[in-house]
């Protein structure tokens, strides 16, 4: 697990690094500008930034963040807790759902500096330790993913279902994660996941 | 994005200020319309006051009716035992809107001044009267499969996208609003406006006002049904709704009152079908007749000609489900 953690956040190091070095592989005149935005962004950020508590998994961050960073953006790019995903960015597909609160919302349509002192779970706060939590066993045992990008919205989905007690039959399950769109399709896959959690039987 | 300031007042009295003081302030409430705006650059206020402190979330019951905050989340208000069993029509549009994470952010004042969601008025780079006053308008002579059939002007076919609006108008909602020089109360049907030669306005609401609720009456109409027609079976904007209330003694119809949703720019009241329908015996041939009748005046375009052949077909539906004629 913890093997994992590191050589995901290599990657994205890598992937950060190589895009320092096109911007210093880029023509002079075009490089000046890119560094003289930078330097107009510091300035911005010095006067700009909002401070903020927020509780993420169960623990407190106090952060200064330009008030335009979505939720989404924030858990991403500033915690660096990339599992949750952007798909379109304007509420239409659920890849970002987090709990604000206990309640299930699409976090790229709120502002972090909205949520001032509230707490988010995301899916990489659903696991107790290793112990995965029993949707992601069900999504895992009922093949609830292809490509596997909607994943984690789904899965903050559906925990959320359960508990609002909309899980009771395949129609109202389609009904009320219908705004968690998964583009390979495994829709059925998913419903069989969240009937097994909601039944309570072993997974 | 733009960028803006951000600030979060705790009262409604500094919200107001706020809004007087700056002509370049918006509020924000839940912001699942708003921020979806400003990122595509339709919005770009220079101030956002976030409303979310303001103590306007509680739901309560009285001998008239009902009152609701305007920070009350659609989900919590849908959810609402009173209001399941006392207005369940309101309870039906407002699950029918959406998807679960949009209802848990989403507040009743929001859903009130929510945007069309014409593709002309998102697309920045399209005309739109709505958007830019005297642009022109996209949608009239281009893709209008979803647009109005009631009320349109040559400036906007817009059509307001809410379902809970349709059920607020078909139970007679008071809208109330706070502003600098105190408060006033606006009937629902009278709070959205058709688009005539100003587009840009889609509410009487001024823009130094605040929404801080609504009441609805106790409504003797109990047979409710809430009828959505959508491209998908769930989260998606509705090409035709309709919200039908019957009072019924036995299988005589004595009172009616009915609202159509996604065929004009405003909640599309249908008084004249209520009256039509008053003292009639609940059969399909009288709720046919009502559909029909509820065309009156309707006008299509090049690829929403379908609504007038799927609106008063909903219309006979919804009126044969809320009757109990047949089952949803």
């Amino acid at each position: 697990m913890a093997k994992e953690r590191i050589s995901k956040a290599s990657r994205r190091n890598f992937l950060k690094q190589s895009t320092l070095i096109t911007v210093a592989a880029m023509a002079p005149p075009v490089a000046l500008r890119a560094a003289e935005e930078q330097w107009d962004e510091r300035l911005a950020s010095a006067i700009e930034n909002i401070p903020f508590s927020i509780e993420v998994n169960g623990s407190l961050h106090q952060a200064k963040v330009d008030p335009r960073v979505t939720l989404l953006d924030f858990l991403r790019e500033h915690l660096q807790l990339t599992g949750t995903k952007k798909g379109c960015d304007y509420g239409q597909c659920g890849a970002c759902t987090v709990h604000v609160d206990g309640q299930r919302i699409n976090s790229c349509l709120t502002l972090a500096v909205m949520n001032d002192g509230r707490k988010v779970t995301t899916i990489e706060g659903l696991a107790d330790g290793a112990e995965l939590h029993p949707m992601q066993t069900a999504f895992i045992k009922h093949d609830g993913l292809q490509c596997g990008y909607c994943t984690p919205g789904q899965i903050m989905s559906a925990v959320a279902c359960i508990k609002e007690g909309h899980a009771d039959s395949d129609e109202e399950i389609r009904e009320f994660m219908s705004g968690n769109i998964c583009r390979c399709g495994a829709y059925p896959n998913i419903v069989a996941a969240i009937k097994e959690v909601n039944g309570g039987s072993k997974v | 994005m733009k960028q803006f300031q951000y600030v979060r007042p705790a009262e409604a009295r500094s919200v107001i200020n706020a809004l007087v003081k700056d002509p370049g302030a918006k509020l924000v409430a839940g912001g699942t319309n708003l921020l979806d705006l400003m990122k595509r650059g339709v919005e770009g206020p220079e101030r956002l006051v976030d409303i979310n402190r303001l103590p306007l979330k509680d739901i309560t019951k009285n001998n008239q009716g009902f009152n609701i905050g305007a920070l009350a989340l659609n989900s919590t208000l849908a959810e609402h035992k009173e209001i399941r069993k006392g207005l369940p029509l309101l309870s039906q549009a407002l699950l029918a809107g959406a998807s679960a994470q949009l209802r848990n952010m989403a507040t009743v004042g929001g859903n009130l001044l929510q945007r069309t969601r014409c593709p002309y008025f998102y697309d920045t780079s399209m005309p739109c009267n709505k958007r830019i006053p005297g642009s022109g308008c996209g949608a009239l002579k281009g893709f209008n499969r979803m647009h109005a059939i009631f009320g349109a002007s040559e400036h906007c076919i817009a059509v307001n996208p809410s379902d809970m609006n349709v059920a607020l108008t078909a139970l007679d909602a008071t809208i109330h609003l706070s502003g600098p020089k105190g408060q006033r109360n606006i009937p629902v049907q009278e709070f959205h406006r058709l688009p005539g030669n100003q587009p840009e306005q889609d509410t009487v609401i001024a823009r130094n006002e605040l929404i801080t609720g609504i009441s609805i009456p106790a409504s003797p109409l109990k047979h409710v049904h809430y009828l959505k027609i959508r491209d998908r079976s769930s989260y998606a904007f509705a090409l035709v709704s309709v919200a039908a209330a019957l009072d019924l003694q036995g299988t005589t119809i004595r009172k009616a009152s009915l609202a159509m949703g996604g065929v004009a720019h405003k909640p599309w009241r249908l008084t004249e079908v209520e009256n039509f329908l008053i003292g009639k015996q609940i059969s399909a041939s009288v709720f046919q007749e009502a559909g029909t009748l509820a065309m009156r005046g309707a006008r299509a375009y090049e690829h929403n000609e379908f609504k007038l052949k799927l609106a008063p077909l909903s219309i006979g539906h919804a009126l044969s489900i809320a009757s109990g004629l047949i089952k949803a």
